[in-house]
């Protein structure tokens, strides 16, 4: 029997972005929360090492144990799906603050089409231009409603950006100023605009200086390490959980963190969730946390598979489209760019920032006329200054050997004279793009694992096609020598790393037959229910995820508090 | 053109930096690295003594034997040429050895329960081995081909017919019942690059030539003078060895 303890207001399940979000609103507030973390207590001091690339971003020091648990794939349901037994596609992270510990710092807002996207494309297009089998739907919430959320975020994280010009409206501008611009963003920013396109400064969590955020929160300038994405900040300068939520909500003295915490099952009786059934995966020993509302901020798979484990909500069955735990599963269209060799200019690319470039909007959501084209949507186009690593780094031009002198002398020669120009495509939903329960291989618990059924559609080769001719003419702008553009986007392929962009499988929406959750992220069928994350998104945009996670992780924090406040039912 | 960066680098040094940044909120310090991280006394000075032995040059998992295969294979990955030194000398064999000794050789942290099927290359690898035992095989395998072809084990083949050999490899040209020839190929030469360019501290990269070959300036704190500059700007790379103890 497990050990049952004291009743609290609030349970959550999984001390990242959202976890951080919901607890320090709400304890603020007064409320006592609970949060469970599976993984381990980190702080900034733990990146006293992190420039190491081997460890970091090839042994994947931060993320998921996959002995313990991984997702299984497949491209159709006619094949089996089998475990991801190593990373590739897409990295998982644990842990306190999650993955909001290892991201990059790109911040952007989804455009007004995105909320909108099935009545606005029928209305442009007409309702013969969505194609068979895609269910794309609107989000049940439009962009001035979330933009209150946005900005609450953004001034969480103090984003150092400007304005885009093809964006939706701003009720403030962000909270600190661009970051600053290296001569490899200067030379797309000029070839954009040469194009008549219209390139801004990426919004960026990095912090362009120092920055003290509505929470009372300081911290330090960006220094342009060039260590970002899969690594930690050993400033604090990237905004993550650990540095701004976590400690607000520690501070009230109402929020309780408990790491090594693996949640296993929600408990229910009728129609409402009574706590949550954990394992402490340092002792084994079982405990039952009861609380009046539990809200699940996991990852968008473990969003999804507590719900489907714990028999609640409807199971999405592809077969008739009806259901909605486990619809709606997206991704992100990342192959469809190009690369640029420069004979006569040698860049300082070993520095860099995880949100340090620019980006264009020209050729994304629909900024552009799709009337001639065999895809909706587009992407956000950008030429990024991460900071380039020598292991993971050596281009070479198209047609050079891959080992050996030739190869040694064009790494060598290119490794500072490169420069990709990527395009972040949105991804759509397929009727037949969903997640459930694997019949087959299970996790360190014996519980079944999430089984993913996806693969690339003629939308997705059309859209990387596009826009790799696009990301190739600004390169030729910019005077490169010579040019590779990628323009075939093949399968869905789980071994080489694109995106830690999967979204859906828990939808928002404006009603219980097509959505999991209302905008609140209230669960339609289960009140005192609430599921925040990316698994909220009825489609994936052309942009990084993490500001809209953030923006209805607050939303989702007044709707929590409002219900607790109430007298119960639906808050929509 | 390039220019170095002496002089400049200590703009911010990673001292002051710290004692400037404040992580701090309404007085209780959030990020810790100020507090925990600064020392209070200088580390004495290096004294001036002759190079101690690489200690780090010992077997940790393959035999001698093998070791000369995979010593002379990642040579040829990453031959020494007029740019500089290639894998052998810079220790990539011994970061392989090191690697596949630990948690990365074991495959520790991969799902390696079964049941184990074929299935499309999409859905990566599906086998059971672990990745010392496809070194094991992989590594037998090259003096089996080697020997059958040329009548010499593969490292004391000619540079070309080692060349031919690992090219049969990863075309998949050498049939294999037990693993896929161009998997372990793929496997090699990725580890060999790994050894080449990893911190000094896993036993390649050796001296931090590895990084010089590219200009990498290795582990730095700060690159606020020189992220806006125009000009290419070289300086003399930092290990983490030199962040933790200099």
């Amino acid at each position: 029997m497990p050990r049952r303890l004291p009743k609290v207001d609030v349970v959550i399940v999984g001390v990242g972005w959202g976890g951080g979000i919901i607890a320090s609103e709400l304890t603020k507030q007064g409320m006592t929360v609970v949060g469970l973390e599976r993984g381990k207590e980190r702080k900034t001091e733990d990146y006293f090492m992190v420039h190491d690339e081997l460890r970091y971003a090839l042994r994947y020091e931060l993320m998921q144990d996959l002995s313990k648990e991984t997702i299984t794939f497949r491209s159709n349901t006619r094949i089996r799906a089998l475990p991801m037994r190593s990373y590739g596609s897409f990295l998982l992270g644990t842990g306190l603050g999650g993955a909001g510990v290892h991201w990059n710092g790109q911040t952007f807002r989804f455009l007004p089409y995105d909320f909108e996207i099935r009545s606005k494309t029928i209305e442009r297009y007409g309702e013969k231009k969505i194609p068979e089998g895609m269910t794309i739907q609107d989000w049940g919430i439009t962009y001035d409603q979330l933009e209150p959320y946005y900005d609450r975020f953004e001034k969480l994280c103090g984003i150092s950006g400007e304005e885009n010009p093809l964006a939706g409206k701003r009720s403030s501008p962000y909270p600190t100023p661009p970051m600053k611009q290296t001569p490899a963003m200067k030379m797309f920013a000029e070839a954009a605009k040469k194009l008549k396109l219209h390139p801004y400064m990426m919004p960026s969590a990095n912090l362009s200086q120092q920055y003290t955020n509505p929470d009372g929160v300081s911290r330090a300038a960006c220094q342009y390490c060039g260590y970002c994405e899969r690594f930690g900040c050993e400033y604090g300068a990237k905004a993550d959980p650990v540095v701004t939520v976590i400690p607000v909500a520690k501070k009230t003295g109402k929020f309780e963190i408990r790491t090594h915490s693996h949640v296993r099952r929600i408990l229910h009786t009728g129609n409402k969730a009574t706590g949550v059934l954990y394992t402490d995966v340092t002792t084994g020993e079982e405990f039952e946390q009861p609380a009046d509302i539990v809200v699940l901020t996991s990852y968008v798979f473990n969003n999804a598979r507590l719900l489907l484990l714990s028999k609640l909500g409807r199971p999405y069955d592809p077969a008739t489209g009806r259901g909605v735990i486990g619809k709606n599963y997206a991704y992100q269209v990342i192959r469809g760019g190009a690369t640029g060799f420069f004979e006569d200019k040698e860049f300082n690319l070993y520095a860099g920032a995880g949100s340090l470039g620019m980006t264009l909007d020209d050729y994304n959501g629909d900024n552009f006329d799709h009337s001639d084209l065999k895809f909706l949507h587009g992407a956000s186009i950008s030429l990024s200054q991460t900071g380039q690593r020598p292991i993971a780094n050596n281009p070479v031009p198209s047609g050079t050997p891959n080992w050996g002198k030739e190869y040694k002398a064009a790494s060598l020669k290119y490794f500072n004279r490169a420069l990709g120009v990527g395009a972040q495509g949105a991804s759509m939903p397929f009727r037949h793009h969903f997640l459930d329960l694997d019949p087959t291989y299970r996790d360190v618990f014996g519980d079944p694992l999430m089984r993913i059924t996806f693969d690339f559609e003629e939308q997705d080769r059309q859209l990387a096609a596009f826009t790799a001719d696009k990301c190739g003419q600004i390169l030729k702008e910019m005077g490169a020598t010579h040019i590779d553009v990628r323009r075939e986007l093949g399968p869905y392929d789980i071994t080489p790393y694109q995106s830690t962009h999967n979204t859906g499988g828990v939808i928002m929406g404006a009603s219980p037959d097509t959505s999991a959750v209302n905008n609140y992220l209230q669960m339609w069928d289960v009140e005192n229910l609430f599921v925040v994350g990316a698994s909220a998104f009825p489609h994936n945009s052309g942009y990084n995820p993490t500001d809209t996670v953030g923006a209805l992780a607050y939303r989702a924090a007044e709707g929590i508090a409002k219900y607790a406040k109430g007298n119960g039912g639906l808050l929509v | 053109m390039a220019q170095t960066n002496e002089g400049q680098e200590q703009a911010v040094s990673r001292r002051k930096f710290l004692k400037n940044s404040g992580l701090v909120l309404g007085g209780l310090v959030v990020g810790g690295v100020a507090g925990s991280l600064l020392r209070t006394q200088a580390p004495p000075p290096p004294a001036a003594a002759p190079a101690p032995a690489d200690f780090n040059q010992a077997l940790m998992y393959f035999s001698p034997e093998q070791f000369r295969v995979v010593d002379a294979a990642t040579e040829r990955i990453f031959p020494e040429d007029e740019n500089g030194p290639g894998a052998r000398t810079l220790g990539a064999a011994y970061f392989i050895d090191h690697q596949l000794a630990g948690d990365w050789g074991f495959n520790a942290r991969d799902y390696m329960q079964g049941p184990f099927y074929p299935g499309e290359a999409t859905q990566g690898y599906q086998g059971r081995l672990r990745r010392r035992e496809i070194f094991d095989i992989g590594i037998q395998e090259m003096n089996n081909y080697s020997t059958t072809k040329y009548g010499k084990r593969f490292y004391e083949l000619e540079a070309d017919q080692q060349d031919a050999v690992l090219k049969a490899f990863e075309a998949d040209e050498v049939k294999l019942t037990t693993i896929s020839a161009s998997g372990f190929f793929k496997m090699l030469r990725a580890s060999t690059m790994e050894g080449v360019y990893a911190d000094p501290l896993y036993g390649g990269n050796k001296n931090m030539d590895g990084w010089r070959l590219k200009n990498y300036p290795g582990n730095q704190m700060a690159y606020t003078q020189v992220i806006e500059q125009d000009q290419f700007v070289k300086m003399e790379p930092k290990s983490l060895r030199d962040h933790q103890h200099g």
